[in-house]
């Protein structure tokens, strides 16, 4: 079985990201950029099934910008057999991004597409259930522990109230949550092995999906900064603040 | 204009969530639906029609609605989109997880989580752990879109709208519900409390939450905690406070041990008053409480108990 694993290039997640002068965006030249957290529990989970025989290949997919090669070159290190690169010089939206990964699926015939639960920068969480849509595919979100049995798979996943378990019809795709797994830290020779994994590239125009936004972003704005209060010198304190100054306990 | 609202209910009851969605839709304007879709919901049903403003509750009881899987239930509101100038739900794990697919399926894009509405299609929504906030446009002819809890009041409970039952069966057939491991809490919810404390990697271990948990008991208070305590196996990821977890607004947030990383500021910098509780006086957490002490948690916590 071939296993599809879709990687995005984020901002650093330990970076703060500030506005840009004119309210037209989020300013991000010169901020360190890296593997979607998420994304990386996703390749991080194709490796381990590839490990325990139930994964034949890995294709690592990523659509974005042409420096998107460095977070597939990531994926490759960690394990991923092979890379491709949809570029875009502009950011595509979610229902886009779904429809040239819908294209890929048809080319590879993945058995299993694992992307992570949410990308940290525009904290959206709907590629993986939009692929699975545009699929018809069965879908598993933010999942904690996933079992391949067969032409089936258990997913256990993260919701509101605890855990949910539920069986889904193979192929299937399945976004990863925090608990999944524990990425491993690509050793240096896998990271000089990984340049020399196939990476492709193609160009978004090449597979016929409708490119234009559908969502115009009018201004983007800094939040109200909190200010931080005071400092208390002992509990007694802090809890006669709370009653009658703030009236809160 | 009329609008879609899809309940957030455990078939008994219905979750207060789903009051703060109407709110976001009465500012849209129209006549608001609401579909409860599940199991044995008639509680659920029952409970979503005395909702101030709802036109009509419809009702989408079946057995392959159990567990409210996405794929069924996502098959079940395309089907009746058509009705629809906007579809919402909460911004919980069911909304975020049946929407997009419901969406894409109209071939409409989505907003996910958002906090504010200017127009019938002009939403705001965060970005970057709540470190931009970016007003949103949509052209689609249906607009779909999860709604942020803490960002709506909640509406009132006077209404009595008719509940119609729906008929249509959506069973897919591409994936079954087997079993769910819900916490078991005599505590309020993490995202509706007036009150939360939640722990940090500070805590050190899970046994040592159980001294949130007599906090937390004595003030009535949901007890929370940081994704680094989450990511070290401390307690359950449904306890997460933060931009990947559950984002609270209370009236008090207690945070104990908490560094302050973005992640988790994005999740509860609403709350009207923050406590911090840490040893490092540069934590980051101390920037944004309103009132900090500088104290070890193994001292502060269990006199905090005792002094309340």
């Amino acid at each position: 079985m071939k296993i599809l694993v879709m990687v995005k290039r984020v901002s650093d997640p330990n970076v703060t990201i500030r506005v840009n002068a004119d309210n037209s965006d989020v300013d991000l030249n010169n901020v360190k950029m890296a593997l979607n957290p998420f994304c990386e529990i996703a390749v991080e989970e194709a490796v381990r099934l590839k490990e325990a025989g139930i994964a034949s290949e890995i294709i690592a997919l990523s659509i974005g910008s042409s420096q998107s090669q460095e977070q597939l070159r990531t994926a490759l290190a960690i394990g991923a057999d092979r890379a491709l690169l949809i570029e875009s010089d502009t950011a595509l939206e979610p229902l886009i991004v779904a429809k040239l990964a819908a294209k890929v699926i048809e080319e590879e015939q993945p058995g299993l597409v694992l992307l992570g639960k949410q990308s940290i920068d525009t904290d959206n969480s709907q590629t993986g259930q939009m692929l699975a849509s545009i699929t018809g595919w069965s879908q598993g979100t933010f999942a904690s522990k996933l079992e391949i049995n067969g032409d089936k798979i258990n997913i256990t996943r993260e919701v509101d109230s605890g855990l949910q378990t539920i069986c889904l019809n193979m192929p299937a795709v399945v976004t990863c949550d925090l608990r999944l797994n524990e990425p491993r830290y690509a050793s240096l020779p896998n990271i000089m092995k990984a340049k020399r994994k196939p990476l492709v590239t193609k160009a978004a125009e090449e597979y016929g999906v409708d490119l234009a936004p559908r969502i115009r972003t009018l201004k983007v704005e800094t939040p109200n900064i909190r200010q931080g209060g005071e400092i208390l010198s002992s509990v007694a304190e802090l809890v006669e603040k709370l009653k009658t100054e703030k009236g809160v306990i | 204009m009329s609008i879609l609202i899809i309940a957030e209910h455990d078939n008994s009851s219905l979750k207060e969530i789903t009051l703060t969605t109407v709110t976001a839709a009465s500012l849209i304007g129209g006549d608001i639906d609401v579909l409860v879709v599940g199991e044995g919901c008639t509680g659920a049903a029952e409970a979503a029609a005395l909702i101030s403003g709802v036109n009509r509750v419809r009702v989408a009881d079946h057995a392959c609605y159990n567990g409210q899987l996405a794929e069924n239930v996502a098959a079940l509101i395309q089907s009746l989109a058509n009705d629809y100038s906007h579809i919402m739900a909460p911004a919980t794990a069911n909304g975020k997880s049946i929407l997009p697919r419901v969406a894409a399926a109209l071939d409409v894009s989505h907003f996910s989580d958002i906090i504010g509405v200017e127009s019938a299609d002009t939403f705001k929504r965060t970005l970057y752990a709540g470190n931009a906030i970016a007003t949103v446009q949509s052209s689609d002819n249906i607009k779909v879109m999860t709604v942020r809890g803490t960002a709506f009041a909640l509406a009132e409970k006077k209404g009595s709208a008719p509940v119609e039952s729906l008929t249509q069966v959506h069973d897919l057939g591409l994936s079954a519900f087997i079993s769910e491991a819900l916490a078991v809490s005599e505590r309020p919810e993490l995202t509706s409390a007036s009150i939360v404390i939640s722990g940090g990697r500070g805590m050190q271990n899970g046994d040592n939450f159980s001294m949130l948990e007599k906090v937390a008991d004595k003030l009535g208070a949901a007890v929370g905690a940081s994704r680094a305590a989450v990511d070290a196996g401390f307690v359950p990821n449904d306890m997460q406070v933060g931009q990947t977890g559950k984002i609270v607004a209370p009236d008090l947030y207690i945070a104990v041990g908490i560094s302050g990383a973005i992640q988790h500021l994005a999740g509860m910098k609403d709350s009207k008053v923050i406590v911090a509780i840490n040893k490092d006086p540069d934590a980051p957490i101390f920037q944004i409480a309103d009132y900090g002490l500088v104290a070890d948690l193994f001292d502060a916590v269990p006199e905090l108990e005792q002094a309340l």
